[in-house]
C-alpha cells in the first residue's frame, strides 16, 4: 500500500468520525470541533490526491497544495466566526442550547411552527 | 513491511485515535486538547505527504490558532457544559448517525481505491511557467501568480469574518476593545515568557515570511506566528487589545487587500488581465503584495481570536 492510498483511507475514516460527532453531539462547541475534524479529513484526502500528482520533478502537485493552504485559512476564519456567534448566544440567553422546542427559552415560536 | 510504511501506518493509527478522542470524549476541554495534539500529528502527516508548506500552515493555523480559539471558548462555556450534554440524542439516533457516517467513509474509501491512474497533475504546467514568476517555490507561484484570485478572495474572506465577529458586539460597547483575558501579574511566568519569546518569535515569523519565495514558508505561516506573538503580549498584559474603532487599526487591516486589488488593477491596465504581472516585474509585484498582506493578515488573525468588542471606549 502506498503513502497516498494509506492517508486517503485514513482521511475517509476521519471524515466519518467527524460526521458522527457533528450529528450526535448536543454541545455546539463540540459540533464546531467535529466540523474541523471533517475539514481536516477532506484536506488530507486532497493532500493524498496532490501526492499522486507528483510530476515534472516535483514531489507533489503544487496546485492542490496551494489550494489547501487557502482552505485551511478559510476554515479557521469560519471557525472563529462560529465560536463568536456561540459566545454571543451564551451571553444573550445564558445557554448554548440549539433545541428550538423549549417554550421557556423561545417565547416567539409561532412563526416557526404554524401547525401548533 | 518497510520502515517508511510502518511509520505511515503508525501515524495514521495515531491520527484516528486522537480524532476519535476529540470527537467522543465527554469533557469538552479534554476534547479540545486532544484536537490540538491531533493538529500536531496532522502536521507530521503533511510532511509525509510531501507538503511542507501545508504542514507549516496546519501547525500554525489548523492545530495552533484553532485549538487556542476552541480552548478559550471551552473555558468560557464550562458552566453550561453539563446542561448542554443533557440533550444528547437517544440510541436510535446514534445508530443512524453511525450508519450515515460509516457509509460516507465507505464511499470515500471506494473512491480512494479507484482513483484514476496515471493521476491527473498540473505540476508540469507549473514547472513550465514558473520561470515567468521569478519565484522558486512552486506553491508561492500558484498562490500569488497562477491562482492569485483565490488568494485575494481568501484575504477578503478573512476581513469579512472579522467584520462579522465585530458586529456581534453589544451596542453599548461598539467600537471598544475585545474582552480578552489580561494578566497583570508583572512577576508571573506569562509575563516573563512574553518578554523572552516575543522577540524570538518575531524574528522566526519574519524569516518564514521571507524564505517563502523560494522555500517552504510564506505570508500565512509567518503572519500566524506574528499574530501568536501579539496574542502573547496581550495575554501577558504587556499590551492592551486595540479599540476596534481605531482608524489606524482599520487602515492596516485593509492595507493588504487594497494593495492586492491595486496590483490586480494595474495588471489589467499594463499586462492585459486582472492580476496579470507585466513581463519581468512579477517578483517585484509578488513581494509588494506579500509585504502589504503580512501586517494585515497578522492583525486579522489576532483579531479573529480576540473576538467581539467587550469593553466600552476609554476602558
Amino acid at each position: 500500500m502506498n503513502t497516498a492510498m494509506l492517508f486517503g483511507l485514513c482521511a475517509s475514516m476521519l471524515i466519518g468520525l467527524g460526521l458522527y460527532g457533528l450529528l450526535t453531539h448536543p454541545h455546539p462547541l463540540r459540533k464546531i470541533l467535529a466540523l474541523n475534524v471533517i475539514g481536516s479529513g477532506i484536506f488530507l484526502l486532497f493532500g493524498a490526491v496532490a501526492l499522486r500528482g507528483a510530476a515534472a520533478g516535483m514531489n507533489a502537485d503544487p496546485v492542490p497544495q496551494a489550494l489547501l493552504i487557502t482552505g485551511i485559512v478559510v476554515a479557521f476564519s469560519a471557525s472563529a466566526l462560529a465560536v463568536a456567534l456561540l459566545l454571543r448566544l451564551f451571553e444573550v440567553t445564558g445557554d448554548v442550547s440549539l433545541a428550538n422546542d423549549d417554550p421557556a427559552t423561545h417565547k416567539d415560536t409561532s412563526k416557526d411552527r404554524p401547525h401548533d | 513491511m518497510t520502515p517508511s510504511l510502518a511509520l505511515n501506518l503508525a501515524l495514521a493509527l495515531l491520527l484516528l485515535g486522537m480524532a476519535g478522542w476529540a470527537v467522543l470524549v465527554r469533557s469538552t476541554q479534554a476534547a479540545v486538547i486532544g484536537f490540538m495534539v491531533y493538529g500536531l500529528l496532522l502536521t507530521l502527516a503533511w510532511a509525509r505527504l510531501d507538503g511542507l508548506d501545508v504542514a507549516l500552515t496546519e501547525a500554525a493555523i489548523g492545530g495552533g490558532l484553532t485549538g487556542f480559539l476552541l480552548l478559550g471558548a471551552a473555558v468560557r462555556l464550562r458552566s453550561v457544559e453539563h446542561r448542554a450534554m443533557l440533550q444528547a440524542p437517544g440510541l436510535a439516533t446514534r445508530i443512524l448517525a453511525a450508519l450515515a457516517a460509516g457509509s460516507i467513509t465507505l464511499l470515500l474509501a471506494f473512491a480512494v481505491l479507484t482513483l484514476p491512474s496515471p493521476a491527473p497533475s498540473l505540476a508540469p504546467a507549473v514547472a513550465e511557467n514558473i520561470a515567468m514568476t521569478q519565484v522558486g517555490n512552486p506553491i508561492t507561484a500558484v498562490l500569488l501568480a497562477f491562482r492569485a484570485l483565490d488568494t485575494l478572495l481568501e484575504a477578503l474572506v478573512l476581513v469579512l469574518a472579522m467584520i462579522g465577529i465585530w458586529s456581534l458586539a453589544d451596542d453599548r460597547v461598539w467600537g471598544g476593545r475585545p474582552g480578552f483575558a489580561i494578566a497583570h501579574d508583572a512577576s508571573g511566568i506569562l509575563h516573563y515568557a512574553a518578554r523572552i519569546l516575543v522577540p524570538i518569535g518575531v524574528v522566526i515569523g519574519g524569516y518564514i515570511f521571507w524564505i517563502g519565495a523560494d522555500d517552504p514558508g510564506g505570508k500565512f505561516q509567518g503572519a500566524t506566528l506574528l499574530a501568536a506573538m501579539w496574542l502573547l503580549l496581550v495575554l501577558a498584559g504587556l499590551r492592551d487589545a486595540p479599540r476596534v474603532s481605531s482608524q489606524t487599526l482599520r487602515l492596516w487591516v485593509v492595507l493588504g487587500p487594497l494593495v492586492f486589488i491595486g496590483v490586480g488593477g494595474l495588471g489589467s491596465w499594463v499586462a492585459g488581465s486582472f492580476l496579470g504581472y507585466p513581463q519581468g516585474y512579477a517578483k517585484l509585484m509578488i513581494v509588494a503584495v506579500e509585504l502589504a498582506l503580512l501586517p494585515s493578515l497578522t492583525l486579522i488573525l489576532g483579531l479573529l481570536i480576540m473576538g467581539a468588542p467587550k469593553r466600552e471606549i476609554g476602558r
